[in-house]
């Protein structure tokens, strides 16, 4: 006797059917293979957005725009080499080359860091904006002890790295103990402490403790030799990048095959079940910032003991927020923000080719990732536009919730 | 009953004695803690405080006339004073629960002036520029966070205004320059600004996107795609496209000569009225009229709402866009309003601190004022105290408002409750 038959006969398990039903026409396909997908078709549709935007701010496809009637091929065919040659800049400057790559990694190495930092915590249920403030806490104490202290080779990188990640975890852990203990939003905490950070770095500057001698600007010393990552041959490419890669190991461990990472999951899920269930869901929250902070702190010490050197007021530069929109399409996992995180780098590092090359501003890679994350987070949008793509589940379930959340 | 805000929840009994759950008592001695810290530190200034005359200027640009000279120390002492009366007056509960908030006032505002006489003791502390300069910064944060109310209280979470304010900055700017009409500017940054509400709602509402998220990524594409244009056309085109003209300041006849603070509210340019407007007219609206309390309705319990024939989506929608109108003009203040021309991220997180105000301001039109009024004052004031040269660097003192919002938010704000659907699309069945 099937289930279907069952149903006519008896009324009451009919509507205890399983759940799964409920969901509507399953491809074969594996989630993350659709969450792919969805993401290619949100990168090709940004790419159109893009090549909107290179076409109406293109001179030439103006002027041959002037006689459209007269000849009507040659809008299109400039049109067409406006956004064939940005294009084409970009992807040279991303991926064509050893210099190129390494110039692509080491853009995306802070970016995973952070992104991890956003990701960790809002898979506990908070909004980490404070990835900012994080990475120049970490990336204050990591060059005080850089340029300050002189200890042997190997060990003073390593100190100078856990400086680093306590500055971070200090400034993140923060806000987990206020959130926990009192219920301050982290949202509205963490972008006062980006503000705090930001005057914090810049008072330092002017200091003498921090501010190098002879110099009248917001500069510190450079960082010592020993204190540096080591370099990949003659690249801007370190190995922080490396570490950036194990983060994303750890998070990944932490957060799937550890106790606590169950804890931090379970709340981040449902605090109230978690609380009914005999978890701390004010302890889950420190963890989860302290944790957080020391993943974004890790990227400051990447920008100060790697790719910057001396410390300066511009040390944070744009990554604290691009972390949001790495964490953003990587969906919250470790894996997916470590690829979100390597495409923003190729992005910015491209970006900055195509800038030069063919004068398309920068600004538009920040528009391209903008895109990319707004229709990744809207798949129903993506998959009224490309009928063919099955149905998955969005984001914005498994992330953030609202405040009350 | 329906009339009842989400703020008016705790309306103690009047004149039995209220019992104190373990809970609030916690509460109560923390905050009152907290309050005793600064009163003391106000104190302790005033001791610290030179002898010698504070002085005043009570009328910008007079250093003749209109000084109020006052004995820094003696004045500093006294406010002192007061202030540790009133926090010692919240610990031992002394004063009604429900006056609690006026204690911290009376405190904050003895901190201020405590703070102001040890500062400023044998120098000139220009007063109404303090004032002034406080409207300035606020003007925009009002906005914003007007807007923030009435979207949230529509169950739509806007982490987007600051994305708001940068295309309303960046179309007030050109429209400004191209047409030299100050009407057509304010016109058509209010009406960016409703496109990128319609942004959010679209993209909330409809496509059911995480508002959290989509306020983020609102953020990121208005700053790219301002930046992006402005590096196209506004840059190597400045001088046609990037030279609004500043609105004016227009005299209001009669109110405008109230001693002290009538040239400063009424003085003021047209977009600085259009906010005093908002900020009654967003307050009227959202509790006084059927379309405010239909708002309320669907961002507290959407599906009673659906229930009783409001069209939730169709009141959110309306909500989102008319939040757009006023985050658009508050993004037209830092190019038409003050600065004039338009520079890339020039609204410099401000839309944050909107945000940030909104919840200070418990989602009311009112709190959410006087967190921004609170915000601009605080950053006037250390420029003032910068030029006055007190021994304090000026980026610690630049911290001050926003340590002084986390303080807040822990302490005397404590579990601020949002609309309770907040951020929570309505899927009918």
């Amino acid at each position: 006797m099937s289930p279907e038959e069952d149903t006519d006969t008896t009324v009451e398990p009919a509507p205890a059917a399983p759940a799964p039903a409920q969901e509507p026409e399953r491809s074969g396909l594996p989630s993350w293979a659709i969450q792919g997908l969805v993401s290619l078709s949100a990168i090709v549709l940004a790419l159109v957005v893009g090549a909107i935007l290179i076409i109406v701010t293109d001179d030439q496809v103006k002027a041959a725009a002037g006689y459209f009637g007269a000849a009507p091929m040659d809008t299109f065919s400039a049109a067409a080499s406006a956004v064939g040659d940005a294009y084409k800049a970009l992807a040279v400057g991303a991926l064509g080359g050893i210099t190129p790559i390494s110039e692509s990694l080491t853009q995306a190495t802070p970016l995973i860091c952070g992104g991890l930092a956003v990701s960790l915590a809002f898979r506990t249920g908070l909004f980490n904006i404070g990835a900012q403030g994080q990475l120049i806490a970490g990336a204050i104490l990591a060059s005080y002890v850089g340029f300050a202290w002189h200890l042997p080779a190997g060990l003073h990188l390593i100190v100078a790295i856990l400086a680093g990640l306590l500055g971070g975890a200090l400034w993140g852990g923060v806000v987990g103990l206020l959130k926990a203990r009192t219920g301050a939003h982290e949202v509205i905490v963490t972008i006062m402490l980006n503000y705090v950070a930001i005057y914090l770095l810049a008072w330092l500057l002017t200091t003498s403790t921090f501010r190098r001698p002879g110099r009248t600007d917001p500069i510190s010393p450079i960082v010592d030799g020993n204190a540096q990552y080591p370099q990949f041959g003659g690249t801007r490419l370190h190995a922080g990048f490396i570490l950036a890669l194990l983060a994303a190991v750890f998070v990944w461990w932490l957060l799937n095959r550890s106790t606590v990472g169950f804890e931090l999951r379970a709340v981040g899920a449902n605090a109230d079940a978690s609380r009914t269930a005999g978890m701390s869901v004010g302890r889950a929250y420190i963890i989860a910032m302290v944790v957080a902070g020391a993943l974004a702190g890790l990227a400051g010490t990447q920008q100060v003991l790697g790719t910057d050197l001396p410390l300066t007021d511009g040390v944070a530069a744009s990554v604290g927020f691009d972390a949001i929109t790495v964490a953003l399409l990587g969906r919250g996992t470790p894996l997916g923000t470590v690829l979100a995180g390597l495409l923003f780098g190729a992005l910015n590092a491209g970006g900055l080719q195509m800038q030069l090359i063919t004068q398309t501003p920068l600004t538009l890679t920040t528009v391209l990732q903008a895109v990319i994350v707004l229709f990744v987070a809207a798949p129903a949008l993506v998959r009224s536009i490309f009928r063919f793509l099955p149905k998955e589940r969005g984001i914005g379930a498994v992330l953030a919730k609202g405040w009350n959340g | 009953m329906t009339e009842t805000t989400p703020d008016a929840v705790p309306a103690a009994p009047a004149k039995p004695q209220v019992i104190e759950g373990p809970a609030e008592r916690t509460r109560r001695l923390r905050v009152g803690t907290l309050m005793l810290v600064f009163a003391l530190i106000g104190l302790f200034l005033a001791i610290f405080t030179k002898s010698g005359k504070a002085t005043f200027q009570l009328v910008s640009g007079d250093l003749q006339n209109n000084l109020l000279h006052l004995p820094a120390q003696a004045v500093g002492l006294l406010l002192g004073i007061i202030g540790v009366g009133a926090a010692a007056a919240y610990i031992v509960r002394r004063v009604p629960q429900r006056y609690a908030g006026w204690l911290a006032a009376v405190l904050g505002i003895c901190f201020i002036g405590a703070f102001l006489c040890w500062a400023s003791a044998g120098k000139v502390f220009p007063l109404a520029n303090q004032f002034q300069g406080t409207l300035n910064f606020a003007t925009p944060l009002i906005l914003g966070a007007l807007a923030g109310v009435l979207s949230e209280r529509a169950g739509v979470i806007n982490i987007a205004i600051e994305g708001q304010f940068l295309v309303g900055a960046f179309t007030a700017a050109v429209v400004s320059s191209t047409t030299g009409s100050a009407a057509a500017a304010l016109i058509a940054a209010a009406a960016t600004g409703v496109l990128m509400a319609a942004l959010l709602a679209v993209f909330s509402i409809k496509y059911l996107v995480n508002q959290v998220v989509l306020g983020v990524v609102l953020v990121v594409f208005a700053t790219g795609i301002t930046g992006f244009l402005f590096d196209e056309f506004l840059q190597p085109n400045a001088d046609k496209l990037n030279t609004p003209d500043v609105l004016s300041a227009v005299k209001i006849p009669g109110l405008a000569s109230i001693p002290f603070f009538g040239p400063i509210l009424f003085n003021q340019t047209i977009l600085v009225y259009l906010t005093y407007l908002a900020v009654a007219v967003v307050t009227f609206v959202l509790f006084q009229t059927r379309w405010g309390l239909r708002i309320r309705a669907v961002g507290e319990h959407p599906k009673a709402a659906d229930t009783v024939g409001i069209k939730v989506k169709r009141i959110r929608y309306s909500a989102v866009l008319a939040a757009g109108i006023l985050a658009g003009l508050g993004g037209a203040f830092f190019t038409v309003g003050y600065a004039g021309s338009f520079s890339k991220e020039m609204t410099a997180g401000n839309g944050f601190i909107a945000l940030a105000a909104l919840i200070m301001g418990r989602w009311h039109p009112i709190g959410a004022t006087v967190a921004a009024l609170f915000f601009g004052f605080a950053t006037q004031l250390q420029s003032q105290l910068q030029i006055i040269q007190t021994p304090i660097p000026g980026e610690l003192l630049l911290m001050a408002p926003y340590l002084a919002t986390i303080i807040a938010v822990a302490g005397l704000v404590g579990r601020v409750r949002a609309p309770k659907a907040d951020g929570e699309p309505y899927v009918t069945e």
